[in-house]
């Protein structure tokens, strides 16, 4: 299997604070990892870096995706090769409805790809199927982009973006934050099925009960900015059982 | 210090020209108007109503005026079309100052509803003229009295009671000339009880003579009486446009108001609302978009002086380059307007670090049992949001053009009419786009 | 409701608390205004040379200037020519050239609560008293002395520290500023001088505490802070004056200078004589306050609670010029019966990253007119600067006014300005609930209205601010009907 995504000793600081300390991590193609960890281990911190967030500096190290040098893509041109991010703290933005949004985004990443852009109908006809899929009221459609929904419609509508934009590397980070058990559920199988054997996922979480839904092949623990453990879906139990404090503990 | 003395001297000098085609009472208030502009000259930029806004220096080029009304009106009409897709309206036109009528292809206005020259409805309503013109635009500032001294045309719509008009009436003026010139327009608009009109006023010009026009429009609303009014500044940078816009309502008539400047030179409206009766409503909403050298100031008062009242006031600015926005919005609640509901709106977007924005919002409240806020901001483009949209794959530009219209849409919502509020919002997305707009079958501006 | 208004009607009538007159025997000069006044002030004071031009040119210049028209004040005319710009209390002594105070004033300071023995004063507070134009007694001066701090009346500043006074003075408020600061510049007669040497945090408040007593008598004092570098200061200021049916003039000028990584905090509580409830007399209060935070990270907080006074005009002003540098105004200001107030503040953005908070909250009650004015200024270059605005007015009443005049002027993309402006009233639901839990009408408008001011008057020091509450119910007396 092909190495999708290669990141070598990667330091990134915020406000000139070094928050990733040399993180280093090989995803293949199909594999989906599971990144844990104590809070304010930089877990978000990785996934912002991964696409472009300009607050963040990345001041050693490398970060190769499909073969690319990743940080000299900006943001837009990561997203259309196919690296989606369904943010912790997803934005509202008033006056953009979705539908405007949606087909903005499809269209340029059309674009990039030199394909020409999407038809009206076309277009209508796929946000009505990947509606479905994620369970979004065709209410929320209309609406302006994440604005007055409540948190387990913003997950939902992230996931609907990711069913739209079909990336190859989607990055869920704390995606099950906020929920209850049946968003949770909805959320993960849209997921799921948006799951096929050349994707890959990394999902950042720190608790186990996302990882009922959405099984990871491994499984790694970030802390103080390194990865200080990486095993098999069994250390997601081992985690649950013993909490962090034995991972603090030796680090 | 200020050439009012020019103008002055040219008034006098042509006063019975001046006279010539107009009606009895246009004279007779013209002659009280040029006593007090003699007495004030044009304001200057100590006077607080004008701060920011140097208009004694744009009457100072060496404009054209015709007195002896000699532009020819008529090779225009028709050919300058100003058609709104999906928007059918019954047209009139200004060229220069003088109204011009459409050929509305034989479809006739509701009866007893008159449009047209004042000085033909005063043949037959000479009280209404007598009771009405000039009544609420006297107490004007120094600009005002300036437009009655010289005004020899006014364009009257009048429509009486329990009239209701359903197709939009729309009035086209555009600039018609091969000199630097100077117009004065002006309208009256006389609504009786539980009357009903969309009135739709583009002001055009294509010229790049350089040119001045003071405007000023007197709408007078019975009780009940409700105008959707949309104004829509399309002209150049060689352009001036001093508007003036004062309105009266009695008991529960509504007003809704939107106001427009989408390319401009140097503009300034004001807009007074006079709330004069229980129950009336008035929403202004204004959107001024500007780049270059452009200067837009807005200035409003809403004059509470009725119990029960509401208004509603959003004001919304996005500066690019080297542009300058004023606004300065009042709401005076009087001590008989009780129950008053107020709300004022204020939100700007400096794009460029060249551009300017003055905001002046303010509130003057002597009633105690009223509901008045406003707010004003001054801010960018939200960098989370549009790094949320670059994550998406949306490039940055697109992005931000996305939040420009996003921001601008706010106002063009409040347009009643389905078509307009289309057009508009493909021509304000033209405008981020440094597009030109045309109109379609437009033959003046190619 | 009838019974309501008897109370009301009863407590309306009660005294304005500090409004007895002293018998002092105080010097006054002659009324009137021309340079031989001026020289002679100036002699009296004993002033170097330098000083008197600097008064002379300022008052060639007030001569050229005409009174400002543009508040939203009615200010009767004013006879500057029928007031006396100097009245000294202090006796003479012709054996010692030290002044000697007489019993009388010190008796005068205690009944204002003002005690000028230090053992008795407010503890960790130093005092600079003033009445009419000179300073009587500053405490505790010796103690502050030991950490290098000057605290003392100007005129003795003058005479001590001559090249810091020529350094400073006039620096911050140009003598061409407004009508106001060019009168003040040409008579003013004394007032603070706070100088906090680099590294120093003054370990006590330093207060300045304002009366007039004498008749026919302007009030021009002048005070003067310098916070050198990582200092900090707090300084308070409270001012009263007799009852009297003429009008008296006070234009002061408080000029703040504060270097780098310096803070200061002043604090003002203002009860002048507010006029009787028909609106005869009060004082008219002119000042022209503004502190310059010249320094990186410094930072300058006004806090104001203007009770007093028939007339306010008073915008105390933070030029943000040093990157970094912050600015707060936190005013609460309450007007009743006849009083006009058009208060509010400038706060001018010029370096890089500044930041600048205003809350003020207004209270209109009897047949008051009560305006905020504010204007919030980013220059081209003042990269990042960040503005908050919110003002409040509260309405007692249907015959007074409440205004908000705000201006923003902006001239850098990357400035985030925020103004905000609520009116309202106190609901019959509030009083009744109130009531129902057994609380009066009275005390519960006092309540809320405290509660409503709060924010503000949380940046106070403890003491003021249980005398600034106080103020506010008894200022409210005979308000709500």
């Amino acid at each position: 299997m092909e190495n999708l995504l290669e990141i070598k000793n990667l330091h990134a600081t915020i406000d000139g604070k070094e928050i990733l300390k040399g993180i280093n991590l090989t995803i293949k193609a199909g594999e989906v990892h599971a990144i844990m960890g104590p809070n304010g281990s930089g877990k978000s911190t990785l996934s912002n870096v991964l696409v472009g967030h300009p607050a963040y500096t990345v001041t050693e190290g490398e970060i190769i995706y499909k073969g690319k040098n990743l940080l000299e893509l900006s943001p837009e041109d990561r997203s259309h090769e196919g690296l989606f991010l369904s943010f912790q703290y997803p934005v509202e933005i008033p006056g953009v409805s979705i539908t405007n949004f949606m087909r903005a985004a499809i269209n340029a990443k059309r674009e990039y790809l030199g394909q020409e852009p999407m038809n009206a109908t076309e277009f209508l006809k796929m946000m009505r199927e990947k509606r479905a899929m994620v369970n979004l009221d065709s209410k929320l459609a209309n609406r302006s982009v994440n604005e007055g929904f409540s948190g387990g419609e913003k997950k939902r509508n992230e996931i609907f973006q990711m069913a739209m934009l079909e990336p190859t590397l989607s990055i869920l980070d704390e995606t099950d934050s906020g929920l209850d058990i049946d968003a949770l559920r909805i959320v993960a199988e849209g997921v799921n099925k948006l799951k096929r054997e050349d994707t890959s996922s990394i999902v950042i979480t720190h608790y186990q009960r996302l990882l009922d839904y959405i099984k990871p092949d491994i499984v790694h623990i970030l802390y103080k900015g390194k990865i200080v453990k990486t095993a098999g879906p069994e250390l997601v139990m081992e985690l649950e059982e013993r909490g962090y404090d034995w991972i603090k503990n030796e680090n | 210090m200020n050439c009012g003395e020019e103008y002055i001297e040219l008034f006098e000098k042509n006063r019975e020209l001046i006279d010539k085609p107009c009606t009895r009472k246009l004279n007779d208030e013209r002659e009280k108007a040029f006593i007090s502009f003699k007495a004030q000259g044009f304001p200057g930029i100590k006077d607080e109503n004008w701060l920011h806004t140097n208009v004694a220096k744009k009457f100072a080029t060496d404009y054209g005026m015709d007195l002896a009304r000699k532009a020819n009106t008529n090779e225009v009409r028709n050919s300058f079309t100003c058609d709104v897709p999906n928007l059918k309206t019954f047209k009139g036109y200004i060229v220069n100052d003088s109204f011009v009528a459409a050929d509305n292809g034989g479809k006739q206005l509701p009866q007893g509803v008159f449009i047209g020259s004042i000085n033909s409805f005063a043949e037959s309503h000479a009280e209404l003229i007598d009771r009405y013109y000039n009544t609420l635009a006297q107490k004007g500032d120094s600009v005002v009295q300036f437009n009655t001294s010289f005004t020899q045309e006014c364009i009257v719509l009048y429509i009486p009671k329990n009239t209701v008009i359903e197709e939009t009436i729309q009035i086209v003026a555009f600039l018609q000339t091969n000199v630097d010139i100077l117009t004065n327009r002006r309208m009256l608009v006389i609504m009786e009880e539980n009357s009903s009109a969309s009135l739709l006023l583009c002001d055009h010009s294509s010229t790049d003579k350089k040119s001045l026009s003071t405007e000023v429009t007197e709408i007078f609303m019975g009780g009940g009486a409700s105008l959707d009014l949309y104004e829509l500044e399309e002209t150049t940078d060689s352009n001036t446009r001093l508007g003036n816009l004062f309105v009266k309502q009695e008991h529960d008539s509504r007003f809704n108001h939107c106001n427009i400047t989408l390319t401009n030179g140097f503009t300034r409206n004001y807009v007074e609302v006079v709330l004069d009766g229980e129950g009336a409503e008035t929403n202004i909403n204004g959107l001024a978009i500007g780049d270059k050298h452009q200067h837009i100031d807005n200035r409003t008062l809403v004059d509470h002086r009725k119990g029960h009242c509401t208004s509603n006031e959003l004001y919304k600015y996005i500066l690019d380059e080297d542009s300058t926005g004023v606004f300065a919005g009042k709401m005076l609640i009087r001590t008989d307007a009780q129950q008053t509901v107020s709300q004022q709106t204020n939100r700007n977007l400096c794009l460029t670090s060249c551009a300017h924005m003055y905001a002046q919002p303010q509130l003057e409240i002597y009633a105690d049992d009223v509901k008045c806020s406003h707010g004003s901001t001054v801010g960018q483009l939200d960098e989370s949001a549009l790094f949320y949209m670059q994550q998406r794959g949306i490039p940055a530009d697109e992005a931000r053009h996305l939040l420009m219209y996003a921001f601008a849409g706010e106002v063009t919502d409040n347009i009643k009419l389905e078509a307009l509020r289309e057009r508009l919002h493909i021509l304000v997305e033209k405008r981020f786009r440094g597009e030109l707009n045309h109109c379609k079958r437009c033959n003046l501006c190619k | 409701m009838k019974k309501k208004n008897n109370i009301l009607k009863k407590l309306a009538n009660k005294a304005y608390e500090f409004g007895f007159v002293s018998k002092i025997k105080t010097e006054i000069i002659e009324s009137g205004l021309n340079e031989d006044i001026i020289r002679l002030i100036s002699k009296k004071k004993n002033e170097p040379e330098w000083l008197l031009e600097f008064r002379l040119t300022a008052y060639r210049h007030w001569l050229t200037l005409q009174m400002p028209t543009w508040a939203h004040l009615n200010i009767p005319p004013i006879d500057y020519q029928a007031i006396s710009y100097y009245a000294d209390p202090l006796k003479k002594n012709k054996e010692n050239s030290n002044k000697e105070i007489d019993p009388e004033l010190m008796k005068t300071f205690e009944k204002l609560g003002i005690p000028l023995e230090e053992r008795l004063a407010l503890s960790g507070t130093a005092v600079d008293a003033v009445m009419d134009s000179v300073s009587v007694k500053t405490t505790f001066k010796e103690e502050l002395k030991e950490k290098g701090i000057i605290f003392c009346s100007m005129s003795e500043a003058v005479q001590e520290y001559p090249d810091l006074v020529r350094k400073y003075l006039g620096s911050v408020v140009n003598y061409r500023d407004n009508f106001f600061a060019a009168l003040n510049t040409a008579v003013f007669s004394d007032g603070s001088f706070v100088y906090i040497p680099k590294g120093v945090r003054c370990p006590m408040e330093l207060s300045t505490y304002f009366r007039i007593n004498a008749a026919n008598t302007g009030q021009f004092e002048r005070t003067l802070i310098v916070a050198d570098d990582n200092s900090y200061v707090s300084y308070l200021e409270g001012c009263t004056a007799p009852m009297r049916d003429e009008n008296q003039l006070h234009a002061a000028i408080v000029e703040i200078i504060v270097n780098d990584n310096a803070e200061v905090k002043y604090s003002t509580v203002q009860n002048w004589y507010p006029g009787d409830a028909e609106g005869k007399g009060g004082v008219y209060n002119f000042v022209t306050k503004r502190g310059d935070c010249r320094g990186r990270n410094s930072k300058l907080s006004w806090t104001q609670v203007e009770t007093g006074s028939a007339i306010t005009w008073k915008y105390p002003s933070c030029v943000l010029r040093g990157d970094n540098s912050q600015g707060e105004f936190y005013s609460v200001a309450l007007t009743n019966n006849y009083q006009q107030a058009d208060t509010g503040t400038k706060m001018i953005h010029l370096g890089k990253n500044t930041r600048s908070t205003i809350i003020s909250k207004g209270i209109s009650a009897g047949k008051s007119q009560n305006s905020y004015r504010g204007l919030v200024r980013v220059s081209k270059n003042a990269d990042g600067a960040r503005n908050y605005s919110q003002c409040d007015s509260l309405l007692l009443g249907n015959e007074c006014g409440a205004h908000t005049f705000p201006y923003m002027d902006i001239h850098n993309n990357s400035a985030v300005i925020e103004h905000e402006a609520t009116t309202s009233k106190i609901s019959e639901e509030q009083l009744f609930y109130c009531n129902q839990r057994g609380i009066g009408t009275e005390e519960a408008i006092g309540l809320i209205v405290n509660g409503y001011a709060k924010e503000v008057l949380n940046k106070l020091p403890m003491e003021f601010a249980i005398e600034a509450q106080k103020l506010l119910s008894v200022s409210l007396e005979g308000a709500v009907g």
